[in-house]
């Protein structure tokens, strides 16, 4: 995949098992969204929900430090990792302070 | 043959299959209930419990779950059986592409039945010939040694690293499931142990080494991995014969993937399973009575054996097909009828051939409805008619 060159039947393993473990970072599938959760950095309590809840997973606690409009200080940020999220809509759901917005892409 | 190698007990083709089994030294047999199949995986179970083999008996809810369990068990390399029958059978379809195309080498004994509806409990070749493109191995066995024979060759076959496709070894419902002939089988299965060693030779589920199994193939892979299994296919072939060969140098009984009864005649009938037996005792009346016939069983019905097959037809004047399933709107509704037919057109050779259907829902095929069907093709045949149509012998009006 990628930049790889194209192979077929001869090199390829037997039943279509793949040999090698964690592969997954190969195959983005951010393109199968068609709703895209989108943190509001605000109203976000760090609470990291949506960081255990999410299944692929795709939220990422970034080294970022972050001041609220109100003053509130954190030391770290929430980010959606966009190459990966299939816009399930859990962290949506889980979300206590309805920090997630989910927003139709049109693309 | 030896007395210290061998015992000759009577056994039904269901008993032979789980002798097979046990002697195979499987590890995991999964199975569901169903007539005429259910005695051997009974026996089986009666193996397990009184020592003589040492393997996990799976109780499923169903033939599904019976092949998915079975799968599961492959799929960590254990050496896995199943039995089933006709709707069992059926309800395994699409596990049976899973099993094959995981490559992972199963083997199932199927005590052949009709298909419902109506119901029929009966013995007769509609599920065996409903599975062929599913990219198992078929043998169809004739004699209850023969299953008992080819159940330990299909172990040798399945896991053979240029095939790792899995087999099924199918045989009349009733008709062998539930009758009993003398069954050489070892005293001691131990004499089997190098013929197939126990060398895991497919890729399995290992936690020291993991691996993903039933990934999705998309459009860019899905066809390659289905050519792998094209070429497996076409691989088995001489592997198959080869396992044969090599089983008859080390005990001594011989099987080939066509098999011919008094060769040298120019009117040969063929076909598959216990009928053939039938077939043999009307070649010898017919003899007796001055016509030369020759008769054809076909053991391997996927690959389908087109070398051999052609090598015992082409000096035929003509052949008479005996199809044991029908195979509704096909342009010749007996199937090896049909396919025999391709590999003629293919090969330029021009015999006429007569498909009959016969033993429908286990109706009674005798050595007189034999003769029948060869006096009524060579009627045929004699009047220069040549038939384009499969004939229904004995269906009433």
């Amino acid at each position: 995949m990628g930049d790889k060159p194209i192979i077929g039947w001869k090199s390829i393993p037997l039943g279509g098992s793949i040999t090698e473990p964690g592969n997954s970072i190969q195959r983005p599938t951010g393109d199968w969204r068609v709703f895209k959760p989108v943190i509001n950095q605000e109203k976000c309590i760090r609470c990291l929900l949506c960081w255990i809840y999410c299944p692929e997973p795709s939220i990422h606690i970034i080294d970022k430090p972050y001041k609220t409009l109100t003053g509130r200080e954190w030391k770290f940020s929430v980010e959606v990792n966009y190459s990966f999220c299939k816009g399930c809509g859990i962290c949506v759901e889980e979300c206590p302070v309805k920090a997630i917005d989910f927003i139709e892409e049109v693309r | 043959m030896e007395n210290s190698i061998w015992k000759r007990i009577p056994l039904n083709s269901n008993y032979a299959a789980a002798y097979g089994a046990k002697d195979s030294d499987v590890d995991v047999v999964a199975a569901y209930p169903i007539t005429p199949q259910t005695p051997a995986v009974e026996k089986i179970a009666d193996f397990i419990s009184n020592g003589e083999l040492n393997a996990e008996m799976i109780h499923v809810e169903s033939e599904h779950s019976a092949m998915s369990a079975c799968i599961g068990a492959a799929a960590v390399g254990a050496r896995t059986f199943t039995a089933t029958s006709a709707q069992g059978l059926e309800l395994m379809h699409e596990l049976l592409h899973i099993a094959s195309g995981l490559r992972l080498p199963i083997v199932m004994a199927v005590a052949s039945r009709a298909l419902s509806a109506p119901l029929s409990i009966w013995g007769d070749y509609s599920d065996v010939i409903n599975i062929r493109d599913t990219s198992w191995i078929i043998l169809i066995a004739s004699t209850a040694q023969e299953v008992y024979d080819s159940i330990i060759q299909a172990y040798k076959i399945a896991e053979d690293p240029d095939v790792l496709l899995p087999v099924v070894v199918a045989y009349d419902g009733f008709m062998m499931s539930h009758t009993y002939e003398l069954v050489y089988v070892a005293k001691n299965p131990e004499i089997f142990r190098d013929y197939i060693p126990k060398k895991v030779n497919w890729t399995i589920l290992n936690v020291e080494k993991p691996i993903t199994m039933g990934a999705v193939a998309n459009p860019d892979w899905y066809y390659e991995f289905k050519y792998q299994q094209v070429l497996a296919m076409k691989r088995s072939y001489s592997v198959i014969k080869n396992s044969a060969k090599e089983f008859e140098k080390r005990y001594g009984r011989s099987y080939d993937t066509v098999e011919v009864y008094n060769n040298g005649g120019k009117i040969a009938v063929l076909t598959y399973g216990g009928l053939f037996g039938t077939v043999v005792e009307a070649i010898d009346y017919m003899n007796k009575q001055g016509t030369q016939i020759t008769g054809i069983k076909l053991r391997l019905f996927r690959p389908f054996p087109l070398q051999e097959i052609r090598k015992v037809i082409e000096d035929l004047k003509m052949l008479i097909v005996i199809d044991r399933a029908i195979s509704f709107g096909a342009p010749i509704e007996g199937t090896v009828a049909m396919e025999i037919s391709a590999l003629l057109h293919r090969e330029s050779i021009d015999i006429p051939i007569y498909s009959y259907i016969a033993s429908i829902g286990q109706r009674t095929t005798t050595e007189e409805d034999i003769i029948g069907i060869v006096k009524d093709a060579v009627k045929l045949f004699e009047s220069g008619k040549r038939i384009s149509e499969s004939i229904y012998w004995g269906v009433r009006e």
